[in-house]
């Protein structure tokens, strides 16, 4: 049986529920999402894109989906502060796929940080012109998701206006039972805008099965400014399907990093689009995978306009039985003169039974470009192990150290010294093996402490 | 100090040491020289405890321990240090952690409690001092960009760290200029008392002009073939290795002749 079918009947069944807990603009979408994946089929898992990736599998067990709203009650501030210090104000909080009512941090006027609905209940206009426009339906995750998205997070930095602070978005799965989680996230920067935000996962039952789904949209008008962090922290039993959309402008810089700490079965998608002259874009991932854990990640920057520079660095490890697989491609269009793309690749192998699959892809269509990739699975250079035993370092401590270094790159792409100098520890002590059972509480208790 | 009974190791397969003798008291400077490919650096390595080498016989005794059953890390906290002919680089590991953790796992193994934060920072301060190496490198990943001279003080300024009873310098002098030399040298020189030793392994007699050494061994083929005091390697110097090469290569002949009748 197709895994989409119980969607599409869950969806005929409550369409009118569904659309009466959002808003019009959203709904508007759903007729179209829905005839798209009724002669949709899954692709095949492992193939081409899908390295490592099965979404039929990820997409088939029967999830409770919490249609009516029900509020589930959780206490978020078990959660959200244990890893990552409070940045600037409170973080945002979603619980599972419901927009906690929040009074957040005074921001500045014209700022909009909060509730998807609520936004597009007061500004119709403004958000059905960025609302799907970057996202494509022919991505069977955006798909679903824009079929049964009742409300989401988004932000709205209008012109000019420069928020130096972080702010911090706490996307927590609760339930007793398993359930599936419809995210969806807005960005929307307009001219000139700067802002930061860093959006953590947890999970708050780890023996419960759990399946977020998440379509975001970034964009970045000209000459804005924007460093989205993503870090996942959930649990083995957590499986999360994200696609990134980012349609950059004239001048534009942004930042997405996407760390993978704990997790189940993660499949990442990012999609870029440099669509005018000047525009800058770093995209950069780490995932540590042990255990049965697996994560792939398919990017697809594209230079659609001249001159504009983008710089790819994913690190992924694994061992045990876990695998990782990254596809990258990078498209450079006939007019695109001056690009200057970079793609690199390098990936840990810790044990025989651990997998890793490594695709750059580059597509380029023009002769003024400067591109080059690397992509490398291997191990720990044995004679920078034994240089540090001779200095008495043990063996444990010797990996530990070189793993970390592994990862630093990634770490260092993070502007904010706070949320840099935390992860370093969080990646150490992922590293270190602490215990995995309660992946966020290990951050939480030593923050108590 | 360390007394080895000949030993025999191999990497690959391929036999590289064919029996070592050599003992080492505390106070003295060891020199072995000895033509490419006799088997120095694998006699460094072997005693390091390189897993890609292989000890196949004989035994190593060090400060009255069996040393070949030793860990590498706990050869270093009992005493033996290696100053490495290519020191190693390790981007992303920062001079200032490598040597943190180096300082408190041996700490750890004399059941002795971490040092704090700035007793390690006025020792890392006083050991720089002794090979004049640069402030700004602690702040960068061990070794990484590092210039040849920068590598190898980096090395002695480890061994003024780990304060080792035997140093053992493998072509420390390979690669320098003669000022970066004279203070490598100076600061080996610095580090000497009574109650540690050193082994130089060099190719040329140049270092021994700053590194004075009570004896001069020959390897060969993965022997020592001659033993003496300064004055062997300054004759090295004058003829070269060729006429130990011939000599010995003669009385090896004549052995397999031997046996074959």
């Amino acid at each position: 049986m197709n895994a989409l079918t119980q969607y599409l009947d869950l969806y005929r069944e409550h369409a009118g529920l569904i659309d009466s807990n959002s808003a019009p603009a959203m709904n508007a979408l759903r007729p179209e999402a829905a005839a798209i994946l009724k002669d949709t089929t899954l692709p095949k898992a492992d193939y081409g894109i899908y390295q490592n990736c099965d979404l039929s599998a990820m997409l088939a067990p029967d999830y409770g989906l919490n249609i009516a709203r029900i509020d589930i009650d959780v206490n978020p501030a078990a959660t959200f502060h244990c890893d990552v210090p409070k940045l600037g104000g409170e973080p945002f909080v979603v619980t599972n796929d419901i927009v906690n009512p929040s009074s957040p941090a005074h921001l500045p006027e014209g700022v909009y940080a909060g509730s998807m609905r609520e936004f597009a209940q007061k500004n119709p206009d403004l958000f059905a012109s960025f609302y799907g426009k970057a996202a494509a339906m022919d991505n069977p995750i955006v798909a679903l998701d824009t079929m049964l998205v009742q409300d989401g997070f988004l932000l709205y930095i209008p012109k000019g206006l420069k928020i130096e602070k972080p702010l911090q978005l706490v996307n927590i799965l609760q339930n007793g039972a398993p359930l599936m989680a419809v995210r969806r996230l807005l960005i929307i920067l307009e001219e000139e805008a700067e802002a930061k935000l860093l959006v953590c996962d947890h999970t708050q039952n780890p023996q419960v099965d759990f399946l977020a789904l998440e379509t975001v949209e970034i964009f970045a008008d000209r000459n804005s400014r924007f460093d989205y962090y993503a870090l996942e922290e959930s649990s083995a039993l957590t499986h999360r399907i994200s696609a990134l959309y980012c349609d950059q402008k004239q001048g534009s810089k942004v930042v997405i990093n996407s760390m993978t700490l704990y997790n189940g079965t993660t499949r990442n998608e990012y999609f870029c689009r440099l669509q005018e002259p000047d525009a800058e874009l770093h995209l950069l991932g780490l995932g540590i995978e042990d255990e049965k854990r697996r994560v792939s990640s398919y990017s697809r920057i594209s230079h659609d306009a001249p001159h504009c520079k983008s710089d790819e660095l994913f690190r992924f490890t694994a061992d045990d039985e876990a695998r990782a697989a990254f596809i990258g491609r990078i498209f450079v269009a006939p007019g695109a003169v001056g690009t200057e793309a970079y793609q690199s690749n390098r990936n840990l192998l810790g044990s025989d039974t651990a997998r890793i699959e490594s695709m750059p892809e580059l597509e380029i269509y023009n002769d003024d470009v400067k591109c080059s990739h690397g992509s490398a699975v291997g191990q720990l250079d044995p004679l920078q192990l034994f240089y540090m035993r001779t200095r008495g370092i043990s063996e444990d401590t010797a990996r530990l150290l070189l793993k970390q270094a592994f990862m630093a790159d990634i770490i260092d792409g993070i502007a904010v010294e706070t949320l840099r100098d935390r992860l370093h520890i969080l990646v150490e002590r992922r590293f270190s093996g602490a215990s995995s059972a309660c992946a966020s509480c290990a951050g939480c208790n030593s923050h108590k402490e | 100090m360390l007394k080895i009974k000949d030993l025999h190791a191999e990497i690959n397969g391929k036999e590289i040491l064919k029996g070592i003798n050599l003992e080492v008291n505390p106070g003295e400077v060891h020199a072995i020289m000895g033509p490419n490919g006799s088997g120095k650096s694998t006699l460094s390595m072997v005693l390091a405890g390189n897993p890609a080498y292989t000890p196949t016989g004989g035994e190593v005794e060090f400060v009255g321990k069996d040393l070949l059953a030793m860990t590498p890390e706990v050869r270093s906290h009992e005493g033996l240090f290696l100053g490495f002919q290519y020191p190693v680089e390790i981007p992303g590991v920062s001079m200032v952690n490598f040597m943190r953790a180096a300082v408190n796992a041996k700490r750890e193994y004399f059941n002795e409690p971490p040092m704090s934060a700035t007793e390690f920072l006025k020792m890392m301060r006083e050991k720089r001092a002794v090979v004049e190496l640069d402030n700004k490198l602690a702040s960068r990943s061990v070794n990484e960009g590092f210039s040849g001279g920068e590598k190898k003080r980096n090395e002695i300024f480890q061994m003024a760290v780990l304060e080792p009873k035997l140093s053992i310098l493998d072509e420390t002098d390979s690669g320098l200029d003669i000022d970066a030399l004279r203070v490598v040298a100076e600061g080996v020189n610095k580090l000497k008392t009574e109650n540690n030793a050193t082994i130089v392994i060099t190719h040329y007699q140049r270092l021994l002009d700053y590194i004075k050494p009570d004896f001069v061994h020959i390897l060969y083929k993965g022997r020592i073939v001659r033993t003496g005091g300064p004055e062997l390697a300054l004759e090295l110097e004058e003829r070269g290795y060729d006429w130990i090469k011939e000599e010995e290569d003669r009385k090896m002949a004549d052995n397999e002749k031997g046996e074959a009748k």
